[in-house]
């Protein structure tokens, strides 16, 4: 039997006293690329903001199994350490905290050690060099945020990748740049992932079997993406909430 | 006066309080250096390496030396401005005089010490730098308190900064929560120049209050006042600065970064005052409050009587950003690691503008400090 690298059951999350996720099972076997898709403010971010812990989301019902343990309560930084790693969707800026401040911490790093060979080379396969001693996000464009959240996914060397929509707002190089370097780190380590998506894009890169669509605060239906991205595709995801075939499992 | 030969031989107990304060005892890379404790100068000497690029000297043996200094005494810092002035001007001590020569570009930091060892010391300070024409300094100076000593520290300090001239000036204040300290500075910068000034204050005091004013009187003078206050306990600090641009394309910028924890007060006052065509002037103050009870306050003060010139701020006080914080500890770090990696952020040395070994030495007064948070 495969293991389980994430469980969630019947979980339900409110944020200042609404209820934004009610009732989400998903689950995810070891080594499995996973996708999430669904329309703007479906409340994709939020389920994965959820998994990993942000005290803005208030469990209120159900798990999250993760690895065999069930981090429900338990704070950030303890799921990180697990391996639970986030790619934020909209990271924040922080005055005088530069990437490579950043790096460092994701690498569990020194402040005063130096990059080694390895991570100079990701550094610069992401053309992030002229950023290391920017303050962190500050004036970063959309593809270059990006490339800062995939940059510092990769010093982490997650066991479990949560990457949020790391293909919104991006130029056509970036994406590909982006994509490639995690299906090679994908390929090479057999992480698990965990991706949300809006339109697609980052599946021209990145190779999954399985995806659902995240809509209506439920798991609104499991489907392989190519099916679930050409109805989307034709239809919307005004197409889904008329859908008829709404297929609950695989 | 200087009796000693190196700063090593004196007494083990005031290098390391002065080390506090950014003193490089081995003074190898330092090009002068200067030491005032309580209400003598115990040491000045240059690097011989040099030597007839630079003067360093207590300031009553240079006005003994050169009649045309009393010109800069109270010139650029009016002796009548307050009840301090006048009280530096009856009582002075001493202080360092110190003299960049015309064109001399000095690779090392000059250094210097102002420090209270005796309780309940009055000291009272006159410092007078000058950069002459096309010279380019910088210069550390730490002001520090032996521990529990009870005091009182007077500084009136008058910069000439002349045509084309550059100089950079870092002040780093480690008082004591007994201290009264009142700073009197006033800079007047000629054509081309550029004066910056920082200024780094890490530990609690009980009263501080300054308010130093650049004079960019010369067409395209550049001033800059970088400001980084960390303060807790009881402390009082009213710490602002003030450009008066009357030289035509004049330009300069007061950046404030201050943090208050426990009860301590900071106020944060800037004024740019563009009194001449084609100034550019910007002004940033930003706070952030650790806790309920601690205070501070940014009043950013713009006026013009130009209609061409270009002055801005931008204000913001508030707690550390949650977002901040699970950012961080998405990327591994406890709360309390988080919390003291922004603020170590936030206390940013980088916009000093220091050459790497002086930003070493502030970059470990940030780290001693952030440990014992």
């Amino acid at each position: 039997m495969v293991e389980k690298i994430l469980d969630v059951t019947g979980l339900g999350v409110e944020v200042e006293g609404k209820r934004i996720i009610d009732g989400v099972e998903i689950s995810l076997d070891a080594g499995e690329t996973y996708v999430l898709f669904g329309p703007n403010g479906s409340g994709k971010t939020s389920l994965v903001n959820s998994i990993m812990g942000l005290p803005e989301y208030k469990v209120v019902s159900g798990k999250i199994v993760y690895d065999g343990v069930d981090v429900t309560r338990k704070p950030i930084n303890e799921r990180a350490k697990l391996g639970m790693r986030l790619a934020f969707q909209i990271p924040p800026e922080i005055t005088g905290v530069k990437l490579l401040d950043i790096l460092k911490i994701c690498a569990g790093a020194g402040h005063k050690d130096a990059l080694s060979k390895e991570q100079m080379n990701l550094v610069e396969k992401l053309k992030m060099v002229e950023f290391l001693e920017r303050d962190i996000n500050r004036g970063f464009s959309g593809g270059e945020r990006k490339r800062a959240e995939v940059l510092q996914m990769l010093f982490m060397k997650p066991k479990l990748m949560l990457l949020d929509e790391p293909d919104s707002g991006v130029d056509v190089e970036s994406l590909k740049l982006i994509g490639t370097l995690i299906q090679d780190y994908i390929t090479e380590t057999k992480a698990s992932t965990l991706i949300i998506t809006h339109q697609g894009q980052i599946l021209d890169y990145i190779r999954a079997r399985k995806s659902c669509v995240f809509m209506e605060k439920i798991v609104y239906c499991h489907a392989n993406p190519k099916e679930i991205l050409k109805s989307i595709q034709e239809n919307g995801y005004d197409g889904c909430l008329g859908c008829t075939k709404r297929r609950w499992g695989l | 006066m200087s009796e000693r030969r190196t700063l090593i031989d004196l007494p083990h107990k005031i290098l390391e309080t002065a080390m506090k304060a950014g003193m490089d005892s081995s003074e190898k890379s330092r090009s002068a250096s200067y030491f005032h404790v309580d209400d003598r100068t115990v040491y000045s000497t240059i690097n011989q390496m040099f030597e007839g690029r630079l003067e360093m000297m207590d300031v009553k043996e240079a006005l003994r030396k050169y009649d045309w200094l009393i010109d800069y005494m109270w010139n650029a810092v009016k002796e009548d401005t307050d009840d301090v002035t006048r009280t530096v001007a009856k009582e002075y001590s001493g202080g360092y005089f110190i003299r960049i020569l015309k064109g001399a570009e000095i690779d090392f930091p000059l250094q210097s010490c102002l420090m209270l060892s005796r309780k309940h010391m009055k000291q009272r300070i006159h410092n007078i730098i000058i950069a002459e024409e096309g010279s380019k300094a910088r210069i550390i100076s730490g002001c520090v308190t032996e521990k529990n000593v009870e005091g009182e520290h007077y500084g009136v300090s008058e910069f000439y900064v002349k045509k084309g001239a550059s100089l950079n000036f870092t002040m780093i204040h480690n008082w004591d929560e007994k201290t009264f300290v009142r700073p009197r500075s006033a800079a007047i910068i000629e054509e081309n120049a550029s004066f910056v000034s920082n200024y780094i204050c890490l530990q609690p005091v009980a009263d501080l209050q300054m308010y130093p004013k650049a004079y960019c009187v010369g067409d395209n003078s550049r001033a800059r006042f970088n400001n980084i206050i960390y303060s807790g306990g009881n402390s009082k600090i009213s710490a602002g600065s003030l450009i008066d641009f009357t030289g035509v394309g004049s330009s300069g910028e007061i950046i404030s970064r201050n943090i208050a924890k426990d009860s301590a007060q900071i106020l944060a006052p800037g004024k740019l005052l563009g009194n001449n065509v084609k100034v550019k002037a910007h002004m940033e103050c930003r706070g952030i409050l650790l806790n309920n009870g601690a205070s501070i306050g940014a009043v950013p003060e713009l006026h013009a009587r130009y209609k061409d010139v270009d002055m801005s701020h931008e204000a913001a006080i508030g707690k550390i950003a949650d977002k901040e914080i699970n950012y961080l500890m998405s990327r591994g770090l406890s709360r309390d690691e988080a919390t003291s990696t922004i603020v170590r952020g936030f206390l940013d040395v980088d916009i000093l503008g220091l050459p790497q070994n002086l930003r070493e030495e502030v970059d470990r007064i940030v780290d001693s400090m952030i440990e014992g948070m």
